[in-house]
């Protein structure tokens, strides 16, 4: 009886905003206009337009895929302290997180989608009326596990809010379920996107055990760092109050899951380089260079020097807990993750071909205009989602059919459990 | 040759079957396969028919393309239909008058190919049979087969050149040449996600053109660097245009889609040697059935020293090198 409403005040939500929020949001609208423009062209002419070829067959559209399903995955290191370990402090950043989640997979699909020679015969991928290779194929795995996912992070938010909205409290025994299923997905999607690289012995670059841990590692330290930063925001630009306490818990897990991320990156090169074999010519190629081939040579080097700088600033308790040095070292590690584990993951492994030829990759300018494009794309999702959730999470915006009576600011899905919380201070301004 | 019906059995067919009750798929399915068919006798008596009549039925056609089912899975009536509707198409979009054979793996044959590294002197004939025979994209270059030239002494694809651009046999130098190995375990055929590729049981590796989704990831898997990817539209010159085709090989590749070396399933299904092996103007080449004890390949592989690339993958290649 409240969905019409919810639909509509959701909208209004979505709609309404300062100037600046208009601004960011036709600015946004603009890239993802350019990157349609761009992949109009792609699609007339075929992936032809891009840098792509028969040696590097994957590109930047594959890279940002492998990066962004981390930063899908790392909902979880929110999800399961607040709602499974019941951690107080990170009630309210739990649907922010579930936001750049469904934010996230909009792009890794999007991106995947981009990458087809052939979209329009994406259909041969549902089983029915085309034949899905599972269990046979890691990409037929990927294909169920992202969009169970995306269905799982937009299905357990909706009924939170749904019931804000109507001034119910969620009920736990329906919403606890899936949000295990939801916790134990995250690790999936990850695991996944890894073994589908990883499995193939054809590209010993990939063709390594560690590469699933190390996925985990990365992922955990880049979403956390971008969760940092979008609260440290939406604390500043809304009345929309996160604790203290929540950031330094954040910090710790990305500083955590920076190191353990630096320590394999440490052991996957004395692995390749102690005792180099012919299965390293990749890595040699990625990190050194192979004659007068070294394109990417300077780019990866960029991404340790972010990671390892800004895992050193993050090491250190008083800059950690300032938020001066928090919010830049959380956003250097970011970039530095997305060069490693993007184009510094995926293009070496075709460089050199197995059969030794070297052909290097440059990303021409559809490629970036389409990639801009996603990117903006999956920012305005993730701007609405938020913008939507917001004014319900904080009370302002409840169903028109309980006028009656007295809205009940429901902040955290755990309230329903007395004895447990704790009142903080609302910030006023 | 097992292509089954020509336009006008088709037509016949059709004119009976809609006699018949028939539930509603199968109705539709008569429906459009007659109404190709109505439009292909018509415009055969007029050549000359209304430009907008032939785009109608290109649409029409090209639509019942998209729709229709993998290969692998298709009734002979479905497969027997693709193929009339794919040389139409042909003859209408682009001039060309070709004949697509379905022919299936002859039983008791599975291949095997050999290549004599003494032998091979690099002159790239095999390249070039294999770019006209299977119809292969100018514009791209795109080739199966690669011949590396390395020096004398040690066996390194890494230190070897495959752009070698100069006389040849050049001096203290030896030649090698790849292509699909046919694998008896193909990585390539495990990872796609719509089951647009597989193994066919005389062991030739194929890929469903119009089903393969383009998504590369074969390409990612296989050890051999055997599989192309159609970058952009395919050049063929129509007067070079092959016509004797099959559908799992030579035919028109789309924009989009996979290919790759079918050890020229049209001519070796039919009893011929691979394009490759009989251009070859020195011998290094031997094909045959494995299953044939009498084969020369099944002599090769008795008499002499035969390795295989990338063994210890244990992808059990069909394809041995060795030498006099």
């Amino acid at each position: 009886m409240h969905l019409k409403p919810f639909l509509l005040s959701a909208v209004n939500s979505a709609t309404s905003g300062g100037r600046s929020y208009h601004l960011w949001m036709a600015s946004l609208s603009l890239i993802i206009l350019a990157g349609a423009y761009a992949y109009s062209v792609q699609l007339r002419y075929g992936l032809g337009v891009t840098g792509m070829n028969d040696h590097v067959s994957w590109g930047l559209y594959i890279s940002n895929f492998t990066f962004l399903v981390g930063l899908a995955a790392a909902a979880l290191m929110l999800v399961l302290p607040a709602y499974i370990l019941e951690d107080v402090d990170f009630g309210r950043a739990v649907l922010m997180a579930e936001a750049v989640a469904v934010g996230a997979l909009v792009m890794c699909l999007s991106f995947v989608v981009v990458d087809l020679g052939n979209p329009f015969g994406s259909w041969h991928l549902v089983p029915g009326i085309g034949y899905l290779n599972w269990p046979r194929s890691l990409l037929a795995w990927d294909v169920i596990v992202l969009n169970g996912y995306l269905v799982l992070n937009l299905a357990i938010p909706f009924y939170i809010l749904y019931s804000h909205y109507a001034g119910r409290t969620p009920d736990k025994r329906k919403y606890l379920p899936w949000m295990y299923l939801a916790v134990m997905w995250a690790v999936s999607i990850h695991l996944v996107t890894a073994f589908l690289l990883a499995g193939l012995p054809a590209r010993p670059f990939w063709n390594t055990a560690l590469l699933g841990p190390r996925f985990l590692a990365s992922a955990f330290t880049a979403g956390p760092a971008f969760m940092i930063v979008l609260l440290y925001f939406i604390r500043h630009a809304t009345k929309y109050d996160i604790a203290d306490r929540a950031f330094s818990k954040l910090a710790l897990i990305t500083t955590v899951a920076a190191q353990i991320n630096l320590v394999m990156l440490v052991s996957e090169l004395f692995y390749k380089f102690y005792s180099p074999t012919e299965h390293g010519i990749n890595a040699r190629y990625l990190f050194f260079g192979l004659g007068e081939h070294h394109a990417l040579v300077p780019w990866i080097w960029t991404g340790i020097a972010l990671n390892v700088l800004a895992t050193i600033t993050l090491m250190i308790h008083p800059l950690r807990r300032n938020p001066h040095w928090l919010m830049p070292a959380c956003a250097v590690l970011f970039v530095g993750i997305w060069i490693e584990k993007g184009i510094g993951l995926v293009v070496p492994g075709f460089v050199p071909s197995p059969l030794g030829e070297i052909v290097e990759y440059t990303p021409t300018w559809v490629e970036l205009g389409v990639t801009a494009g996603i990117w903006a794309l999956g920012l305005f999702v993730l701007t609405v989602l938020v913008k939507v959730a917001l004014p319900i999470e904080l009370g302002d915006v409840r169903s028109p059919y309980l006028e009656a009576r007295q809205p009940t600011p429901i902040v955290r899905p755990r309230s329903a459990r007395a004895g447990h919380g704790k009142v903080r201070p609302v910030r006023t301004r | 040759m097992t292509r089954d019906s020509t336009p006008d059995k088709q037509d016949a067919q059709d004119g009976t079957m809609l006699q018949k009750s028939v539930d509603r798929r199968h109705a539709l399915k008569v429906l459009a396969g007659g109404l190709a068919a109505g439009v292909q006798a018509v415009s055969a008596c007029a050549p000359l028919s209304a430009a907008s009549d032939e785009e109608r039925e290109i649409r029409v056609l090209a639509w019942q393309e998209y729709i229709k089912g993998n290969y692998r899975f298709m009734t002979e009536a479905e497969r027997a239909e693709t193929i009339a509707r794919l040389e139409r198409l042909a003859q209408l979009r682009r001039g060309e008058d070709v004949t697509i054979q379905t022919t299936g793996a002859q039983p008791g044959v599975v291949f095997g190919y050999a290549f004599n590294i003494s032998k091979c002197k690099g002159f790239r004939r095999c390249v070039e049979a294999c770019i006209n025979e299977n119809n292969l994209d100018r514009r791209a270059d795109t080739q199966y087969i690669r011949i590396f030239e390395m020096e004398d002494g040690v066996i390194n694809l890494d230190e070897a050149d495959a752009t070698f651009q100069h006389e040849v046999p050049a001096e203290g130098h030896f030649y090698m040449g790849t292509q699909c190995f046919q694998c008896a375990d193909p990585p390539c055929v495990k990872v796609c996600p719509v089951k647009a590729t597989w193994q066919e049981p005389d062991g030739i590796t194929v890929v469903d053109y119009d089903w393969c989704i383009g998504c590369r990831y074969c390409i990612a898997a296989c050890p051999y660097w055997a599989r192309r990817f159609n970058w952009s539209a395919a050049e063929v010159p129509v007067e070079e245009v092959n016509p004797n085709q099959h559908y799992l090989g030579n035919r028109a590749r789309k924009t989009g889609v996979v290919e790759k070396c079918t050890f020229c399933i049209h001519r070796t299904r039919q009893g011929r040697l691979p394009a490759c092996a009989e251009a070859c103007p020195t011998g290094a080449r031997v094909f045959g059935n494995l299953l044939d004890p009498d084969s020369e390949i099944r002599w090769v592989l008795a008499n002499k020293r035969v390795f295989r690339l990338k063994e210890d993958l244990k992808t059990e290649p069909r394809f041995w090198y060795f030498t006099d």
